[in-house]
């Protein structure tokens, strides 16, 4: 067993540390002089122009249809793409899948709703109850178990939702999909060789690894579809923060502050979803972060504190 | 002492287990990737409770021999037993069908296996790599699957380690882990892949020295290797391969010591 004692004739004392002059970036000053002034200048020319009228702007940010526009445009954001993520995990494992008829219907969902508008596809929900007065369950082709009536089921809400959620799905599925693909073959093929079956590697192995390249892309997609919100007009859903601003804004002839008014709060949203995303990387990138500098020395800790390079060789005199 | 390990687990599979026959069997597999004919009809017995290391040039087909014993490769002609029992397939009225992935699943599970490259699972720790397929798997329950992780961990001697994650794990450490991880489905079978052939030198010996303790306590081991030094001590059979079949086999005094196929001589020449 080696021991820790400092080889022979090193001094036990510390050395003295090095305290060198850094290196100076009066560029850095200068940039940072010529950025604090171009943004005092943006500023001031927001404030002293009153056609934004700020006092209006003042007057309605928490005014009642705004935060309910607000309310209403969260409910659309969360829940179509708390539908969409589900969707989009099926039809990327679909399209993974060795099963011809599941990669089809896959790639012809994710064909048809990547290639048509949005806001078509949200008029045609809000359509959907003249096109099929009623929704049956039953035989295809056969007796039918009961029926609603569509507008009833399919009420402006709904359509919203269902409209954004289906498709976010198509394009949130290739990005699962791309998460997927990024996972070593190496971890399914030690999962499978433990004898785990193929939907627990997936769920246990393979998408916890995924979600550290599908977290990013899918914050870009909600943010993005805060906004895209704004289209359910199509539907027509009439509650959300986009329609509620400018009802206010023609309704007293002043359609600027109101736009302010709307992009302050969607300002606030994104600003307040970053920092989800923020953590929900941190939670999925556990384990993979050796490479920040910060962690580098516990990483060579842990190595030290086992000792494993001290061990001495079983090989010594075996090994010609 | 029992040559081989007995453990609770056994209990419930041992249906359609031959416990006379032959750990692994191999009749006249063959293999192909395409056009390429990468294993030309390969023979192999390795008896219960026995060391055997395969050697050979790269590209010889060892790896993938190993690969096709776990099925993580499909196998094109020929038949692989373990344990007595045909893997990948079942005979019924003269033909083969090919069984269902769930039924592999459970043929695997009494199959070890360790890779070159470790392939640990990265968003898990150390002790949570050894209990996933105890509790996944077996259906263990989790305070049973981290009792018993933490004492295969202990067993090589990372018992100050089950909480570290695989990247703050140095190479040796980490296939140590996988070994435990590997030992914790309680494994009839263990296979290792050039276990140490992604280590620094240095961290080599803790390793084979983690596979030697096992050898000794009765495993049936499989290992595929260029430590010809591991191979002398721990072997009971050598077996080298060229050109995807075996071409020479028997203990090591025979294959080491006195081969007698000029390509083992060749081979030895270089590596020794």
């Amino acid at each position: 067993m080696t021991t820790t004692t400092p080889a022979a004739g090193r001094p036990a004392a510390e050395p003295e540390r090095i305290h060198a002059v850094p290196v100076r970036y009066p560029g850095r000053w200068i940039s940072a002089a010529v950025v604090v002034v171009l943004a005092a200048m943006a500023v001031n020319a927001l404030i002293t122009n009153d056609k934004f009228a700020w006092p209006t702007v003042g007057k309605y940010l928490f005014s009642q249809p705004i935060m309910r526009g607000v309310g209403w445009t969260l409910v659309l954001t969360v829940a179509s793409m708390a539908i969409a993520i589900v969707l989009a995990v099926l039809l990327a494992v679909m399209r993974r899948s060795a099963n011809p008829v599941m990669r089809w219907v896959s790639w012809v969902y994710i064909w048809f709703f990547r290639g048509t508008p949005i806001y078509t596809q949200l008029a045609f929900w809000g359509y959907a109850s003249v096109l099929y007065k009623n929704l049956s369950l039953g035989v295809p082709f056969g007796p039918e178990f009961f029926q609603v009536d569509t507008a009833d089921l399919l009420n402006p809400l709904r359509a919203a939702i269902i409209g954004l959620a289906l498709n976010e799905a198509a394009y949130l599925a290739e990005i699962v999909r791309a998460g997927l693909q990024s996972v070593d073959r190496g971890q399914s093929e030690a999962a499978r060789a433990l004898g785990m079956k193929e939907g627990r590697i997936l769920w246990r192995i393979v998408l916890p690894q995924a979600m550290r390249v599908i977290v990013p892309p899918t914050g870009n997609e909600t943010i993005s579809m805060l906004k895209t919100t704004s289209l359910v007009l199509a539907v027509p859903f009439i509650y959300d923060l986009n329609f509620a601003q400018a009802a206010i804004g023609n309704r007293i002839f002043q359609p600027l502050p109101l736009l302010v008014v709307a992009a302050i709060w969607y300002l606030v949203i994104t600003s307040i979803l970053m920092v989800g995303q923020y953590y929900l990387e941190r939670y999925y990138g556990r384990g993979f972060d050796e490479h920040s500098p910060k962690k580098r020395p516990a990483r060579q800790a842990a190595i030290n504190a086992a000792r494993t390079t001290a061990d001495p060789s079983p090989l010594d005199g075996v090994t010609p | 002492m029992s040559a081989v390990p007995t453990n609770a687990a056994d209990a419930g599979r041992t249906d359609g287990l031959d416990p006379n026959a032959p750990m692994v069997e191999l009749a006249g597999v063959h293999k192909w990737y395409g056009d390429n004919h990468v294993l030309t009809g390969v023979d192999l017995v390795v008896p219960r409770g026995t060391v055997t290391v395969m050697l050979g040039p790269s590209g010889s087909g060892k790896s993938t021999a190993l690969r096709c014993i776990n099925q993580l490769e499909e196998i094109g002609a020929g038949s692989i037993h373990v344990e007595g029992e045909l893997q990948g397939y079942r005979e019924e009225g003269g033909r083969l069908h090919r069984l269902h992935p769930k039924k592999i699943a459970v043929q695997r599970a009494r199959v070890g296996m360790v890779f070159q490259r470790f392939n640990l699972f990265p968003h898990m720790t150390a002790i949570g790599n050894v209990m996933e397929a105890p509790i996944q798997v077996l259906g263990k329950s989790k305070a049973e699957a981290r009792e018993r992780a933490a004492e295969l961990l202990t067993r090589v001697g990372l018992s100050d380690r089950l909480e570290h994650y695989p990247s703050q794990l140095s190479g040796g450490q980490q296939q140590r882990v996988a070994i435990a991880r590997a030992l914790a489905m309680d494994p009839d079978l263990m296979l290792f892949d050039e276990p140490t052939s992604a280590l620094d030198p240095e961290l080599v010996g803790e390793v084979l020295g983690v596979m030697r303790d096992l050898a000794a306590s009765g495993m049936t081991m499989i290992v595929v290797t260029h430590e010809i030094g591991f191979a002398r001590e721990v072997a009971d059979q050598v077996v080298f391969m060229a050109d995807g079949a075996v071409v020479e086999h028997g203990p090591v005094a025979q294959v080491i010591d006195a081969p007698t196929e000029p390509r083992t001589q060749d081979f030895l020449a270089h590596v020794l």
